[in-house]
């Protein structure tokens, strides 16, 4: 038993994020609508000292903390995580800056809810009980929620009203299966529930539809077909800052505890839901790569294309089920917080571009608004090529490092069929990336057009556009610390 | 004579499943919520009858708080609906045409 000073200590980023989250909205109503960014810069500080202190330990890698009764555990796989949403929940912030001012969204409350939504994410990918886990997700759905709609038009609010019945709806079926494991096995924590399961399959029928139902739940959060229905909605309604910030930070988050329950909690049932998530993976793939192609709207391809990337990822896991030994799954685990961070880097980028592009007073986030930027802004060009090549996993970028541990871990869980046929798609969705390459370089704009699209600079933005890129080329080029970082990182996984 | 854990379960299936029903059919947007919140309690039946029957308290805690959540639900779910009926003045989901469902 632990004294409560030391649960308090073992949750120190936690409560930062909060304390700024609360500092940030009680500051809100007494600052000028000129200084709101000063609230960013509060956020962006607390942010640089939780990357201190969880930075700090990043090295400790047997280092495991239960705090609060076994409801938090600090382990390397969960400081993995939260250094990527640190660092993902920082770039956000320094985007929203010049975009918030070209929209006209001056909100403190923004800068609030990210934080609120951090701490949401924190707590999901540190909780060894399904309560945390649960109340987790719910303050990060809920806040974003919020965000979607901030932007008070009709299309942010629609995407926000669809966001929230589905993810309510999303969340009713998650904790129904939450309270049918209980009933199936005694507890709510995952290593009671583990330790009940034991090798027991499917036999008993509350453990079939609690592991279905938390599979739904979980689907809805990672956006895998066949539930994937609102997020070309919500990613294309929402204000661009917060679809990165939704596509890559709650995408990470959601994977993170998805992949605790499953293989800590459920761990014993492996052999049941790995052909469960091939299905999942499958169908992702497929449906996300070809109805990408069709897409003209850029944010809603980039949608598609999350969708088909939750896919990319699934395969790692179906490895790490399939894996006969312990290297096995090590790998395949692995394999998806790789692939994870890589895509954090590119999708960010590509989104920075898009948020900052800008058509007379609006966002020019057509596809056809990039023609001939290669001519009118050569570096903006050459920095979406870089994020789209990435995006498709061509070397020497780090989405090809992404794909091949993933592929990889398939070969080696004896899948090569999944990884060829992973492959094909990866080639199918060139396509789609590529067409943006081809618009930008080889199509003049319309003569007629009066509002030339153009990416409007800032200070900010090129931090933000420098981080990512820096990402994309180091991943790519070094990818052996991250890689070992991940492998060390998932032994904790148990 | 105590009620068979059984019956519970029944009762909270058949309130859980008219919940989905009620969000998969309903077309109003304030329905659907209140059809979640069915979902939600059902959720909680659950957790109580077998927090009873394992003579364990862990479910009832957690019925704590699946309770405080759905009332923050509520209150986001409802101040969306809110601002979407002042710019749309409609809240059937049929209605919602800007984007494709």
């Amino acid at each position: 038993m632990t004294s409560f000073g030391s649960d308090l200590l073992a949750i120190l980023p936690e409560l930062i994020v909060v304390t700024a989250a609360c500092l940030v909205l009680v500051l809100d109503p007494v600052t000028p609508a000129s200084k709101k960014e000063l609230l960013a810069w509060i956020s962006l500080g607390a942010l640089a000292l939780c990357i201190g202190l969880t930075g700090g330990q990043i090295g400790m890698l047997n280092m495991r903390v239960f705090a609060f009764n076994d409801l938090v555990v600090v382990d390397a796989y969960a400081r993995f995580w939260k250094l990527l949403l640190y660092v993902v929940t920082g770039l956000t912030i320094l985007m929203s800056l010049p975009y918030l001012k070209v929209e006209r969204l001056q909100l403190g409350e923004y800068y609030g809810f990210t934080l609120l939504a951090l701490s949401g994410m924190l707590v999901m990918v540190s909780g060894a009980d399904l309560l945390t886990i649960y109340l987790g997700t719910e303050l990060m759905s809920l806040s974003l929620y919020v965000m979607a709609g901030l932007k008070r038009s009709p299309r942010s609010l629609e995407a926000s009203a669809k966001y929230f019945v589905l993810g309510a709806f999303s969340s009713g079926l998650l904790l129904y299966g939450i309270s049918l494991l209980y009933g199936a096995t005694g507890g709510t924590k995952l290593a009671s529930i583990a330790g009940a399961i034991g090798t027991r399959g499917f036999e008993d029928p509350l453990l079939l539809i609690a592991t279905i139902l938390l599979t739904v739940g979980f689907g809805f959060k990672l956006a895998v077909v066949p539930f994937h229905m609102w997020t070309p909605d919500v990613y294309q309604g929402a204000p661009t800052s917060v679809t990165a910030f939704m596509a890559v930070a709650s995408k990470a988050a959601s994977f993170a505890a998805f992949l605790r329950v499953f293989v800590e909690g459920l761990g014993g049932l492996k052999a049941d839901w790995s052909p469960l998530f091939l299905a999942l993976c499958l169908v992702t793939l497929i449906l996300g790569n070809v109805v990408a192609i069709v897409q003209t709207n850029i944010k809603r391809m980039l949608a598609y294309s999350s969708i088909a990337h939750a896919g990319y990822a699934l395969i790692g896991l179906v490895a790490a089920g399939r894996g006969m030994g312990e290297s096995g799954a090590t790998s395949g685990l692995a394999s998806v917080m790789l692939y994870l961070v890589v895509y954090a880097f590119m999708t960010l980028g590509a989104f920075a571009v898009i948020g900052m592009f800008r058509k007379g007073g609006i966002e020019g986030e057509e596809i056809e608004d990039f023609s001939g930027l290669a001519k009118r802004q050569p570096l903006a060009a050459l920095l979406m090529l870089v994020f789209m090549v990435s995006l498709a996993g061509i070397p020497p970028t780090a989405g090809f490092i992404g794909k091949f541990y993933v592929f990889m871990a398939a070969v080696e869980a004896g899948l090569s069929w999944l990884a060829v046929a992973a492959l094909i798609f990866a080639a199918v969705s060139a396509y789609y990336y590529m067409r943006v390459v081809m618009v930008m370089y080889m199509r003049e704009p319309e003569a007629t057009v009066v509002d030339i699209p153009q990416l409007v600079p800032s200070p900010a933005l090129s931090i933000v556009l420098a981080c990512a890129i820096a990402g994309v080329i180091i991943f790519g080029l070094f990818p052996n610390p991250l890689v070992s970082l991940a492998l060390q990182s998932v032994l904790s996984l148990k | 004579m105590t009620v068979p854990l059984s019956y519970y379960l029944m009762l909270s299936g058949v309130v859980f499943l008219t919940g989905v029903v009620g969000v998969l059919i309903r077309r109003n947007i304030i329905i659907i919520l209140l059809s979640v919140e069915l979902m939600l309690n059902a959720t909680n039946i659950n957790f109580v009858a077998f927090s009873e029957y394992f003579h364990h308290v862990a479910g009832q805690v957690f019925v704590f708080f699946a309770l405080t959540v759905a009332a923050a639900e509520v209150a986001v779910g409802l101040a969306i609906i809110l601002a979407l009926h002042r710019t749309k003045s409609t809240i059937n989901v049929d209605e919602f045409q800007l984007l494709r469902w």
